[in-house]
């Protein structure tokens, strides 16, 4: 692995207790914000110091607390994307890009890798111009390309299109992950956007309040998300307290409804989560009455918030998604679900 | 009209060379270490913070005569530090032109540091962050990117330091004295002929003071105006 975490930090009364290990891969932290997504990675970059724990980059100690060892951000070559990427506003894209390069005393070699990084994050336009004069893309590239001509051992993004418009991100993704291929070093991503980590990472670890929960690989993360948190950050609606009845079969009490389930129940069930969009009309199985309360359209799908007869007044409504080419002239009287798309939720390991 | 003329030709111009040779100085000195101090301070805890900043900006809060007196308490010939500065050295502070100095960096520091300290503060700390982790030297983190980003702030302080430094007259008067063509800046010269009745230099050093004055602010707005083009007009 070549990176390794396990540090403690109280910050107030947040404490930040994370584990967990980055290899050469895409990895993504996926939380919501206050979380400590952010704080991890400025402890890893030596900005923030762990009160306790020990940090080893390619097997070199980067902190660690029993042996007083913490090394100065300057020493631990490692790439760091701000959220507002921190480009230096006094200085041109292309001496934003040189101050990478610090380290490289010949000076035409200097140019010649700034040249090349900026032919391939398509910044020869702009090298005269100063930050506040681009885009926000212009902008990301250029705070990466002078991470990359710094040649970190491993590049941290920090929520890197947060500060986008939403209809960039997906073509920036695109580039991103291209651009990042052949990288060669380890990534890790953290951001609260789940299509984002899908799309981006290998692996995903769900964080939640200070620590990392579970990290898997991000299909299966979002195949069955194990936890209440890891379903609510991987963008499922429905998660309703749940207790097993039978070894495939569970109760859920603010639905009033048995649902049968695929896999196994385990005996420390704490909850069930079910995507708004695997409900369905003609489903066979556990199909219940419904009386549906709203509808909203969305520009290729509607969304329905429905009640289940036996539901209690002050539960939430259930989210049911589907496209525009399954709308039924009239509301379905009852909905179902297969048994594989029960999503079973336990308390979290400790540790 | 001719006894302007008279007065004019007959004026002593001391005064206004030793108060633009003391502002020159002092802005001087008040510019590094009001930088130095800000520097420390932005970084320091916010304990040690509060401490170090309420001594720094004593000298702006209280009465420059107190200052004056303090200074001259420090440096009297008959104390220990003046009479090792005198005797081992050889400097004179009280009543020389060292004393006007020294008087008006004291008072006009805390200018320079109040507006470094304020525009090192305003600095997104990321950017001090991003050149931390490219590997930049926190020397080279500073004199590259966080003192011309904070330009605007360090512009004004070193207006308002001179402008300070230039008037200076409570602290100089106790410390320095009046000594004509040694210690009287114009500040104190204009007392000085107030009291004998004298309006009409007072007059013509006061049009003197407002030129010097008008002058260099707008030289300084000038300068920063032109140099720092990463500030945004609104």
């Amino acid at each position: 692995m070549a990176l390794e975490v396990n540090i403690e930090k109280k910050a107030g009364s947040f404490l930040l207790k994370t584990a967990f290990a980055c290899g050469t891969e895409f990895l993504g932290v996926l939380g919501s914000s206050g979380c400590g997504k952010s704080m991890t990675l400025k402890c890893i970059a030596g900005i923030e110091k762990p009160d306790k724990g020990r940090i080893v980059l390619d097997g070199k100690v980067l902190f660690d607390s029993e042996k007083k060892i913490n090394l100065p951000p300057q020493k631990r070559h490692v790439g760091y994307l701000f959220q507002n990427y921190a480009l230096f506003p006094n200085m041109t894209v292309r001496q934003n890009i040189l101050c990478g390069l610090h380290f490289e005393k010949d000076k035409a070699k200097k140019e010649a890798e700034a040249d090349r990084v900026m032919r391939l994050l398509q910044l020869e336009e702009l090298g005269d111009l100063r930050p506040s004069q681009i885009s926000g893309g212009q902008a990301q590239r250029a705070a990466l390309g002078r991470i990359l001509v710094n040649q970190p051992d491993l590049l941290m993004l920090d929520e890197p299109f947060s500060a986008l418009d939403y209809h960039l991100r997906l073509r920036l993704q695109m580039d991103l992950k291209e651009l990042l291929k052949d990288y060669g070093h380890g990534i890790i991503m953290v951001t609260h956007d789940r299509d984002e980590a899908f799309r981006m990472c290998d692996r995903i670890g769900i964080m939640d309040q200070g620590r990392i929960q579970l990290l898997k690989e991000t299909k299966q993360l979002f195949r069955d998300p194990e936890t209440v948190s890891g379903a609510t950050l991987t963008g499922c609606k429905n998660i309703a307290k749940a207790e097993k009845t039978g070894d495939h079969e569970v109760f859920v009490p603010a639905w009033n409804v048995h649902l049968a389930t695929r896999e196994a129940v385990r005996d420390d069930l704490e909850a069930v989560g079910i995507r708004a969009h695997y409900f369905h009309p003609t489903a066979r199985q556990n199909c219940f009455p419904v009386t549906v309360v709203r509808e909203m359209e969305e520009p290729f799908e509607w969304v329905t918030e429905f009640r289940y007869e036996g539901q209690s007044p002050e539960v939430p409504a259930v989210w049911w998604r589907y496209t525009k080419d399954r709308r039924l002239n009239e509301p379905p009287a009852q909905l179902g679900v297969a048994p594989a798309n029960i999503m079973l939720l336990y308390p979290p390991e400790e540790g | 009209m001719s006894e302007i003329g008279t007065i004019l030709s007959r004026l002593d111009w001391s005064p206004l060379f030793i108060s633009l040779k003391t502002g020159v100085v002092a802005t001087f000195l008040s510019f590094f270490l009001g930088i130095f101090a800000a520097r420390k301070v932005v970084k320091a805890s916010p304990r040690v913070k509060a401490v170090v900043d309420g001594i720094l900006t004593l000298p702006m809060v209280l009465p420059p005569t107190v200052a004056g007196f303090f200074l001259l308490l420090l440096f009297s010939r008959r104390r220990p530090l003046g009479m090792f500065l005198y005797h081992e050295l050889g400097i004179k502070v009280v009543q020389s032109w060292l004393g006007c100095i020294i008087a008006a960096t004291v008072i006009a520091f805390p200018l320079m540091y109040r507006n470094a300290r304020a525009a090192f503060e305003q600095i997104d700390a990321n950017l001090v962050y991003a050149g931390r982790t490219l590997g930049m030297s926190d020397l080279r983190i500073f004199w590259t990117i966080v003192l011309p980003t904070a330009g605007p702030g360090i512009a004004s302080g070193t207006i308002l330091t001179f402008a300070r430094a230039l008037g200076e007259f409570g602290a100089t008067s106790m410390l320095a004295g009046n000594i004509p063509g040694k210690t009287a800046t114009i500040s104190q010269r204009i007392a000085m002929v107030i009291q004998d009745g004298d309006y009409l230099t007072a007059g013509i050093w006061t049009l003197i003071v407002i030129g010097i004055a008008f002058v260099f602010i707008f030289l300084m707005n000038l300068i920063s105006g032109r140099v720092l083009t990463n500030v945004q007009r609104w």
